[in-house]
């Protein structure tokens, strides 16, 4: 019994920090419909800030005055960062809010590293509250008891904030109908950076509250991410009760799973995900989510048709080059062509859903590791040939894809992204977690290509026929009625259902299939670097097949070929200097601000501009 | 004649507001009937029920004898009823003739076809669709770039697209010019005439609805206050009183 209070205790400490991190990002999204990546950079900064806050202040008063200190300048930093990126991206679509947040996630990664160094930092003690309590003749830290007290407190200063204060009825206003605020003639912008202020403050709070529990380190930011995300979406997007709901209920959920199911404690996680958003798409206190929030970027997307003779002349003019790359003897040339190609039918398989489909996956990455691991697997237990293997691969990815869209296609913007992101996580949890199948965070080595194609130039070669005629395949599918359907059902549910069409299996038909071409590039990647790794999965890899595609320019075909390959290049060349995050970063803000339609979009746009293009002519 | 269409009972509330009440009707095979009354009366409310897009609370649709009620929209479809929305229904990223094309490759049900080409399928019903609705100099324009009269063409082009029985027209002319007006609904006439089909639509514009309508249903509050020929609509003092307070539009009307 006492075990368990001591438990109990223990997950209630652990809600602390998450809850003030998932109710800052639930409460941004409430009022600005902005999904804040970086708001696990927010959380980073204010454990980083309240470190070197306390090694200045002193004594007690000194710890707790450092983290009220930092929490403040991370909702200051907060507001800087909504003044500079966020309100360029508040109207847009729910990927260039993505992509805006990624590159302060990127920049801020750069500045920690910077400024504090790339060494773990071990948090201070509380002064005072170093000893431990015996409740039930358990041991329980009193800092512990100290986090217990100090969220409910939040949440009641918050519901305070909110229900009883003018700025909160504001607040609450927005988040419930965002035409009243200015119908109220409140500035809208400043409401925006007031709420970023509070909510970056709350993250900064979480992370600066639990030093003495885990320290800082430049891997905070990613790591608290993804169960961030699941409290907010279990919680229901814009509820701070959902949020502490959520987060009493994954922490505690996790000292009972790491208690009683060791293996399986991420995994849990992901499970009661899924489980709450079937009984309740929209989480436990959660609204539905009004179609159509999200305006459009740019000039309206353009028709579509299959290249004339002159594209087709340029398609096969690369393709010549592309295959003449071998007569540079470069091994280093050919490994880099070799990866530009496997992103790219990724990129490309991405786009397919999300930019056809306009189905917003933030977890793609679970079918390109999916079809890495299925590809590794078999070869690895039951001595697979290459072939099969690259077969297996995306039916299997495309099989994983089936599962996982049957579940998403409930759902419809952020919270399908969100789903999306979820499963991500949840496959990534089952590979790192199952040590003795998946070789856990060793991955899966030793899987090479067979005889045949063992030499660099011979896997290039497969590489590209392969990845080419998958991106083929893809256009080719664009082009068919069932591509025509996708769009149709993207376009206008109404009028697609109203003429025959049942969107929801187009939808998922659509998930199954670039599934399975991203499991196909998985399939390519394995053979090309001989192992797999945990990382294959992870939410990063995600993120970067979104801003290939969006570097691209979601609105063309050709944009994700471009995006990935320059992407790729760029981060080839800038990864030899020490600060490329932060150089990355910027460059991908920039665009965001200054080119949103992509390089191809904009390209064109600037092509028609000086009279190259038609007008109303069908795009590329 | 026999009734393609039978609504009984046909209800739907929001909350506390009983938007649809009790409405009950028949349309004949070959009719052009009206459905008219005040802005919010409940005739979207009743077009959504009929094509599956909101289910009742209570009431009965047959359809040449098939009950719709609980039906999907694109089973409603496929039985042969086709609609156009008050605000219109397109896929803008396409061009005119592909929002037609796409929806007869529905029609002959190769939604899921991943290997012929779209843009090469049924260009001829396509463009003889296009042109049954004057639309065929703009096949090849981005819907995106319509006049709103366009779109409420190219809809109609799309919603005949299954060979429909019944057609639903939810406004079919606003956003028109008045001469733009007379023109859709006379063709929506020879439409009726030519291929036999009934259409159900509600309208504004008082000329249009007496100038081409067989028979008029008055709605008012979600419920079904009169029904009757022109004249007897154009009589009916309780008409007269609900509609438009004893308004002027049909004493003009009178005395033109
Ligand atoms: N989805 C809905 N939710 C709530 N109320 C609705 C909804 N659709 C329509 N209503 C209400 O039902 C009534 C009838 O609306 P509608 O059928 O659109 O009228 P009409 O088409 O005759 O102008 C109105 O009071 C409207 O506000
Ligand atoms: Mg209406």
């Amino acid at each position: 019994m006492g075990v368990l209070v001591a438990e109990l205790l223990a997950g209630l400490a652990n809600a602390a920090a998450l809850f003030l991190v998932a109710s800052g990002l639930s409460l941004i999204f409430g009022v600005t419909r902005i999904v804040n990546f970086a708001h696990g950079s927010f959380y980073m900064l204010g454990a980083f800030i309240g470190y070197s806050a306390m090694q200045v202040l002193p004594g007690a008063i000194g710890f707790w005055a450092a983290t009220l200190v930092a929490a403040v300048a991370v909702g200051l930093i907060g507001v800087i960062v909504e003044f500079l990126v966020l309100r360029q991206v508040y109207k847009a679509p729910e990927l260039f809010q993505l992509v805006a947040t990624f590159g302060v996630i990127l920049v801020i990664q750069d500045l920690a590293l910077l400024v504090w160094g790339p060494e773990d930092l071990l948090g201070p003690r509380a002064p005072g509250l170093k000893g431990v309590v015996h409740i039930l003749g358990e041991p329980v830290p009193s800092y512990d008891l100290a986090l217990i007290g100090i969220t409910p407190f939040v949440l009641l200063v918050l519901w305070y904030l909110i229900s009883r204060t003018r700025v909160g009825i504001l607040v609450r206003a927005a988040t419930q109908d965002r035409e009243m605020v200015g119908a109220l003639g409140v500035n809208q912008a400043w409401l925006f950076t007031g709420v970023f202020f509070l909510g970056s403050l709350l993250a900064g709070l979480g992370g600066a509250l639990q030093l003495p529990k885990g320290g800082a380190d430049l891997l905070m930011d990613f790591n608290i991410l993804a169960s961030v995300f699941v409290v907010v979406v279990i919680g229901g997007m814009g509820s701070i009760p959902g949020a502490f709901i959520a987060a009493v209920l994954i922490s505690v959920l996790n000292v009972f799973g790491v208690k009683f199911i060791p293996q399986s404690t991420l995994v849990l996680m992901f499970i009661v995900m899924a489980v709450v958003l079937l009984i309740r798409p929209y989480g436990l206190l959660g609204r539905e989510e009004a179609p159509g929030e999200h305006g459009q970027v740019g000039d309206p997307e353009q028709p579509i048709s299959p290249l004339q003779s002159t594209g087709k002349l340029v398609v096969a003019g690369i393709l010549v080059v592309l295959a003449l790359f071998p007569i540079f003897d470069s091994p280093f040339l050919l490994v880099l062509m070799t990866d530009v190609i496997i992103v790219s039918l990724f990129a490309v398989s991405l786009h397919f859903m999300l930019s056809l489909g306009g189905l917003v996956s933030f977890g793609h990455a679970a079918f390109f590791g999916g079809g890495a691991y299925a590809a590794a697997l078999l070869v690895h237990y039951v001595d697979t040939p290459m072939s099969l293997a690259l077969l297996m691969a995306p039916l299997l990815a495309g099989f994983l894809a089936l599962i996982i869209g049957w579940f998403c296609i409930r759902l419809t913007g952020v919270y399908f992204a969100m789903l999306t992101l979820a499963f991500a996580q949840l496959v990534w949890s089952v590979v790192f977690q199952w040590g003795e199948v998946t070789g856990g965070d060793d991955g899966i080595v030793n899987i090479w290509p067979a005889a045949w194609a063992s030499s660099t130039t011979v896997y290039y070669y497969l590489t590209l026929v392969i990845g080419v005629g998958g991106i083929i395949l893809m256009r080719h599918v664009a082009h068919s009625p069932f591509g025509y359907s996708v769009r149709a059902s993207r376009d206008s549910i109404l009028r697609a259902e109203a003429t025959g069409i049942n969107t929801k299996r187009i939808q998922w038909v659509t998930i199954a299939f670039a599934g399975a071409m991203a499991g196909l590039a998985g399939g390519l990647f394995v053979f090309s670097k001989g192992s797999v790794f945990p990382t294959e999965l992870e939410i990063a890899k995600s993120f970067d097949a979104l801003i290939m595609v969006f570097l691209g320019g979601v609105k063309t075909l050709s944009g994700p070929i471009v995006g990935a390959s320059s992407l790729t290049i760029v981060q080839d060349f800038l990864s030899r200097f020490e600060y490329w995050r932060l150089a990355l970063g910027l460059l991908i803000i920039l665009i965001v601000i200054l080119a949103p339609e992509g390089l191809v979009g904009s390209a064109r746009k600037l092509g028609n501009r000086i009279g190259l293009g038609r007008s109303e002519g069908p795009g590329t | 004649m026999t009734a393609i269409l039978e609504v009984k009972n046909l209800s739907k509330s929001f909350g506390g507001i009983k938007a649809v009440q009790d409405v009950s009707f028949d349309l004949m095979e070959g009719e052009l009937l009206a459905l008219i009354g005040p802005n919010g009366a409940g005739k979207s409310t009743c077009f959504n029920m009929l094509m599956g897009q909101l289910p009742p609370n209570s009431g009965s649709i047959l359809f040449d004898g098939k009950e719709l009620v609980g039906l999907p929209t694109r089973k409603i479809w496929q039985y042969g009823v086709g609609r156009t929305f008050q605000i219109t229904a397109t896929y803008p990223t396409m061009t005119v003739i592909e929002n037609v094309q796409t929806a007869l490759l529905s029609f002959h049900q190769r939604s899921f076809n991943f290997f012929s080409r779209a843009k090469t399928s049924y260009l001829d019903e396509a463009a003889e669709l296009l042109s049954l609705v004057g639309m065929a100099d703009q096949a090849d324009r981005p819907a995106a770039v319509l006049a709103y009269g366009d779109l409420k063409r190219l809809e109609l082009a799309i919603a005949l697209s299954n060979a429909p029985r019944l057609l639903l027209m939810d406004e079919p002319t606003a956003g028109m010019a008045p001469s733009e007006r007379i023109e859709l609904m006379a063709l929506a006439g020879r439409i009726v005439e030519e291929r036999g089909l009934s259409i159900l639509f509600t309208e504004h514009d008082m000329d249009v609805v007496f100038a081409h309508s067989h028979r008029i249903m008055v709605l008012n509050r979600g419920e079904l206050i009169a029904s009757g020929s022109v004249e007897e609509i154009r009589a009916n003092p309780r008409v007269q009183e609900v509609y438009l307070g004893g308004g002027s539009v049909f004493a003009d009307e009178g005395a033109s």
